[in-house]
């Protein structure tokens, strides 16, 4: 997958958006929002966003979601109810069907297992253990459910409205 | 203590921005400003670590070849280089001093670890973590 060539300037506007985005994933983030910190049109957003960073930057903002969920399963006696309104679920049901999706499991499978294992990275700056451990999305959850119901699918082709 | 880092560099897109973000907003000094022809030496250093330069270079030719320039120029503006740390005393006083200055923060001060860290980004896009020395 080719990526054209990209004016810096304009890539770094874009990083402004998705610094937000990280900042703040629990908050809606509409592309009215996100175009508005770029400086560049809602059409223009979407598209120049998914070629600058590979995903749109709605299936970006669900690995944000799910990465600050799993950390809080993980470091927290949080309930999972807890967890998904803090993250910005609107529904304790999105949520689960959206991390299963994402993580291949449960929250409350994922943070039996993940109580179990202990892991000494307490040298590593914060933020680069959460970014090692963020969850791989590179398709669209409605499409790797599509897939797993079906035997001749092709993933390659898998592509998503932002 | 025979050896060390001498310099370590990062990749900016101007040179002249760069050099007023770390000096006028980050309290850095210059080292060295030597130019030859379009390439241009520019190293900054901080008065609290003499003996270490942070280098402020622009990815050009003739040291790189014009498509990886571009390459370059685009990866740095998308936040990917590597991680870089500042260590600082206090983490929120920095923070609200910095942030007058109109350095772009991306992460408020938060307490962890037993320690306070933030983090903001130079104008080119490189990422820093500004953490509290514990």
């Amino acid at each position: 997958m080719a990526s054209r060539s990209q004016d810096p300037k304009l890539l770094r506007r874009l990083l402004r958006a998705k610094d937000r985005i990280d900042a703040a994933s629990s908050e809606q983030w509409p592309i009215a929002r996100l175009a508005g910190i770029s400086g560049v049109s809602e059409a223009h957003f979407a598209r120049s966003f998914k070629d600058a960073f590979g995903v749109p930057p709605h299936r970006y903002l669900l690995t944000r979601r799910i990465e600050r969920a799993s950390a809080l399963l993980r470091d927290t006696e949080q309930t999972i109810t807890e967890i998904a309104f803090e993250t910005g679920w609107n529904s304790l049901g999105t949520f689960g069907r959206v991390f299963r999706d994402i993580v291949g499991s449960s929250p409350g499978e994922f943070r039996a297992r993940e109580k179990t294992a202990s892991l000494t990275l307490e040298r590593v700056p914060h933020c680069y253990v959460s970014a090692a451990r963020r969850p791989g999305l590179t398709m669209a959850v409605s499409e790797k459910r599509r897939l797993e119901t079906s035997d001749n699918a092709n993933a390659s082709e898998a592509t998503e409205a932002p | 203590m025979s050896q060390r880092v001498g310099v370590a560099g990062l990749y900016v897109r101007d040179q002249d921005e760069a050099l007023e973000f770390y000096v006028d907003r980050l309290g850095f000094e210059v080292h060295t400003d030597v130019r030859n022809g379009n390439y241009r030496w520019l190293t900054v250093q901080h008065p609290d670590q003499a003996g270490f330069q942070l280098g402020l270079f622009k990815p050009q030719p003739p040291t790189i070849d014009e498509a990886s320039a571009q390459v370059l120029s685009e990866i740095v503006a998308k936040g990917a280089m590597p991680p870089l740390v500042f260590i600082v005393d206090d983490c929120r006083s920095a923070y609200d001093e910095y942030r007058a200055r109109g350095v772009e923060f991306t992460q408020e001060p938060i307490e962890r670890y037993g320690s306070v860290d933030a983090s903001f980004r130079d104008p080119s896009g490189n990422g820093w973590k500004m953490i509290q020395e514990r």
